[in-house]
């Protein structure tokens, strides 16, 4: 029980890298960009790929009428989700250590797993839900409407994941180094419950 | 060693071209061989060039920027001619880059660019070009290619033997090419001889900014100093130029001043006259000229006139100078990149006449002298002479190298470039131009590092190249491969005004440092408007002050009203933009000025003083993006006695 803990505590320490890498990359290119434009998506705000990015795109998005890209003060996610991330790594810490204490078992351990899968969904629908508005909503007196070929308004919302193409643009969206992290961190807190089972098991047998 | 790897790569090179071309079906007999001249100079869209060739506009004052080996022009450098695409020369921020000692000069004649290098290798900071009418030198930005600081060159007249710079860039020449009384008087012209003096200038560039300063003017006699060319490597430390008209003869010059059965290269020791002029030696003597220097944070120039020169007289610093005799009339003088040898070809003569710096030396230290002239100590001929180059040819112009041991130097009148071996003097190869070539130049071709990969012919006579345009044909370059044994022509390609001289260096080492944009946040034009809000209107008396932005695809404001005719309207323009490539254009009508082209995050100034009554446009010139076209905007001009309110609107 005691690796276990030690792996529960690291697994929600990774989630850390939130802090320092992106979450998520979009990157738009063409023939005519060589060099793509591109966002990174940080957990408290959206930065360029190159330094001068987001102004690049807003300007080519403000044709279509699509909004500027929030900035951090624009968003309430930008402050909370620092928060949401900071409260789990001490909370995963903080039962990673009351673990190896032996105060409390590995079904914890599957229970922090639990919740954070639980926000990482609600993250990413959230993130979604975002993308589509920042997509679809467009200013009325924008300067060109486009349409799809059944007569309904063209969406520029970018794939969640995955590529896609818009206008003469191909959009390439996927999770970076913070994402990874995470990921990786989540997957550590299953194995540390997997071993504190298994350590449970062995004493008992 | 190194000339082997050189062989290796071209060999490599060839070998891809030739495989490639297999690829293709053609097959590998003669045939084949020329046709793969055409894949040598293809570059496929989306592929970039080798390397890049400056080439000087001559009569069009500028530089002119290309791409080797596909001859495409990239880009025409305004330098000492006013531009009206840009607005150089015409924004209030470039006007004092054209500012001189006898007023504002829009024109020169813009002869023989050279890159900066260390080491006696090319270092890609920045380029330098002479102008010879008026005389001046640049420096021109290797990061922006913008012309970045003139400064004129008092004493001197037909700036010619410039601009050729040291080996770590510690001067810039500029020999006079025409003598003049100094200082400048009202006296009769024939008594030219012994009265005029030939003003050969050395400019210190700081090594850090390239900031242009005359340190001293070496008062030689008056000949006529026609090219230069700095030692390099052993001979590091001096500097050669090549005279005409040391008859001194003042009229009809094609016959007077070709009665000497030898002139001279002068070769000056400019370490030794540095040592005597750090040591507060020379004559600082009144004169008046112009320093001019665009500073890029303000991206505005200023220009400053400077009172007073020093000059050193070549007979107080003995063993400075001595004259090194050379069949009648050289013109191009050149430096192999060992040092060694320094080739004066004799525009009217056959043949080549290649001095030894050694034994230069040798003659020096015994004192081995031929007479002297006006004091200064003539080297006897024989005593310093490495060979001859008997070539057949007329009328050799200039000389590159290759690295690889080679020689190639033009020739006028027999319109051939001749390749010949350093050291054996035999002729290699020879290959006709067409027509009438004057420079040449390799890659690098001056300096201890040559890239022997390409000759660029220079030539003057286009005639029967091209399809014809008139009487009046644009001049032709001619791309040879120099790979080989044989020199092969591979492509020619019209240039714009009469490059007289090129200067070329790898891709590699520029582009990569090519600069993009000019941050907005390093703006510090004193009338920029950095963010939208900045933007207004202010009068001042009748001068009335616009802070105006662009971004794709407004101006801010775009109404104007409370302009009166008699006004002096200053639009001081900014560009929002911070995007590579994306400058917009500002003409208003009736301006009797040019339009500007404005940079990403740069700010330009334009002025117009309204002379009628009326709702007056203005329009972004360049197409910049879908809404180009809506991207306008008008000024009210009210008469000189209204009194209307200054205001100004956007989307109201
Ligand atoms: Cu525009």
């Amino acid at each position: 029980m005691k690796k276990a803990s030690i792996v529960m505590m690291v697994g929600s320490l990774l989630l850390l890298g939130l802090y320092f890498f992106p979450l998520w990359n979009i990157m738009l290119g063409a023939p005519q960009y060589p060099e793509p434009l591109g966002m990174n998506i940080y957990i408290d705000g959206i930065k360029g790929f190159n330094e001068f990015d987001i102004q690049n795109i807003d300007g080519l998005n403000h044709y279509i009428g699509m909004k500027t890209l929030p900035k951090p003060e624009d968003m309430w996610e930008f402050s909370a989700f620092p928060k949401v991330i900071g409260g789990m790594v001490f909370l995963g810490v903080l039962i990673g250590f009351l673990g190896f204490m032996g105060k409390v078992n590995h079904k914890w351990f599957l229970g922090w797993l639990i919740l954070m899968s639980v926000l990482g969904v609600l993250g990413m629908y959230d993130f979604n839900a975002w993308m589509t508005d920042y997509g679809t909503n467009l200013d009325p007196h924008a300067i060109m409407k486009l349409a799809n070929p059944d007569g309904s308004p063209m969406s520029y919302k970018p794939p969640l994941i995955g590529k896609a193409k818009m206008l003469n643009f191909d959009v390439d969206s996927w999770p970076r180094a913070g994402a990874y992290m995470m990921f990786l961190g989540m997957l550590l807190t299953f194995v540390a419950y997997i071993m504190g089972k298994k350590s449970r098991n062995t004493k008992t047998s | 060693m190194k000339n082997y790897k050189h062989y290796l790569v071209a060999l490599i090179g060839s070998a891809l071209l030739f495989s490639c071309g297999n690829q293709n079906g053609k097959s590998s007999s003669n045939g084949a061989l020329n046709s793969s001249n055409a894949e040598k100079v293809y570059v496929a869209p989306g592929e970039q060039d080798e390397f890049y060739a400056f080439m000087s506009g001559g009569y069009s004052g500028n530089l002119t920027v290309y791409g080797l080996p596909s001859g495409r022009m990239f880009k025409e450098i305004p330098v000492f001619s006013q531009f009206p695409t840009s607005g150089y020369g015409y924004s209030e921020e470039t006007k004092p880059m054209l500012e001189t000692s006898f007023g504002f000069v829009p024109w020169d004649d813009s002869h023989h660019p050279d890159i900066s290098q260390t080491e006696g290798v090319l270092d890609g900071r920045w380029i330098f070009i002479n102008g010879n009418n008026t005389p001046r030198i640049a420096r021109i930005s290797l990061t922006t290619f913008e012309t970045e600081e003139i400064i004129e060159i008092p004493n001197s007249a037909g700036n010619h033997s410039s601009s050729f710079i040291t080996e770590n860039t510690e001067y810039v020449v500029a020999g006079t090419r025409f003598s003049v009384p100094v200082p400048q008087r009202d006296m009769p012209i024939n008594e030219y001889k012994s009265n005029f003096k030939g003003a050969l200038s050395f400019i210190s560039v700081d090594p850090e900014h390239g900031h242009m300063d005359i340190k001293f003017q070496l008062m030689m006699p008056g000949f006529n100093y026609d090219l230069s060319h700095p030692g390099r490597d052993k001979s590091h430390g001096w500097f050669f130029f090549t005279t005409y008209n040391t008859e001194e003869a003042n009229s009809l010059l094609e016959v007077n001043a070709s009665q000497n059965d030898k002139d001279f290269i002068a070769a000056v020791n400019w370490k030794k006259i540095e040592e005597y002029v750090n040591n507060g030696g020379g004559t600082m003597m009144p004169a008046n000229y112009a320093h001019n220097v665009y500073d890029e944070a303000t991206h505005t120039a200023t220009s400053t006139m400077k009172k007073e020169v020093l000059t050193v007289d070549p007979l107080k610093v003995p063993g400075a100078v001595y004259f090194l005799p050379t069949p009648k009339s050289p013109h191009g003088c050149d430096v192999d990149p060992t040092g060694q040898y320094i080739i004066g070809n004799g525009k009217l003569s056959a043949d080549l006449t290649v001095h030894s710096f050694d034994k230069m030396i040798a003659a020096i230290e015994g004192k081995k002298f031929d007479g002297e002239a006006y004091g200064i100590p003539i080297l006897k001929f024989e005593d310093i002479l490495a060979g001859v180059v008997k070539s057949g040819g007329l009328g050799p112009l200039h000389t590159e190298f290759d690295g690889k041991g080679n020689a190639y130097t033009t020739f006028f009148i027999t319109s051939e470039v001749v390749k010949w071996k350093l050291g054996t003097w035999e002729v290699i190869d020879r290959k006709p131009t067409f027509y009438s070539v004057g420079h040449l130049m390799i890659p690098g071709g001056n300096s201890r590092k040559p890239f022997g990969k390409y000759v660029v012919a220079m030539n003057k006579i286009t005639k029967d190249r091209y399809l014809p345009t008139g009487p009046e044909l644009e001049h032709s370059a001619q791309l040879y491969d120099i790979t080989g044994e044989k020199m092969e022509l591979i492509y020619d390609f019209p240039t714009h005004g009469e490059p007289h001289y090129a200067a070329g260096i790898p891709a590699s080492i520029l582009a990569p440092k090519s600069q993009k944009i000019y941050r907005l946040d390093d703006n510090k034009h004193p009338y920029a408007a950095i963010t939208p809000d900045q933007t207004r209107v202010e009068r001042k008396g009748n001068e009335v002050h616009i802070y105006m932005s662009m971004i794709r695809s407004h101006f801010t404001p775009d109404n104007i009203e409370g302009v009166k005719v008699g006004d002096k309207v200053y639009f001081h323009i900014t560009n929002h933009e911070q995007d590579f490539d994306v400058p917009h254009g500002f003409a208003m009508i009736g301006q009797n000025t040019s339009e500007l082209l404005i940079m990403p995050g740069q700010t330009k100034t334009s002025v117009w003083e309204p002379k009628k009554v009326g709702v007056w446009p203005f329009y972004c010139t360049d197409f910049c993006s879908a809404l180009h076209q809506e991207m306008q905007g008008y000024v009210r001009v009210s008469p000189a006695d209204a009194n209307i309110e200054l205001t100004w609107t956007l989307g109201e």
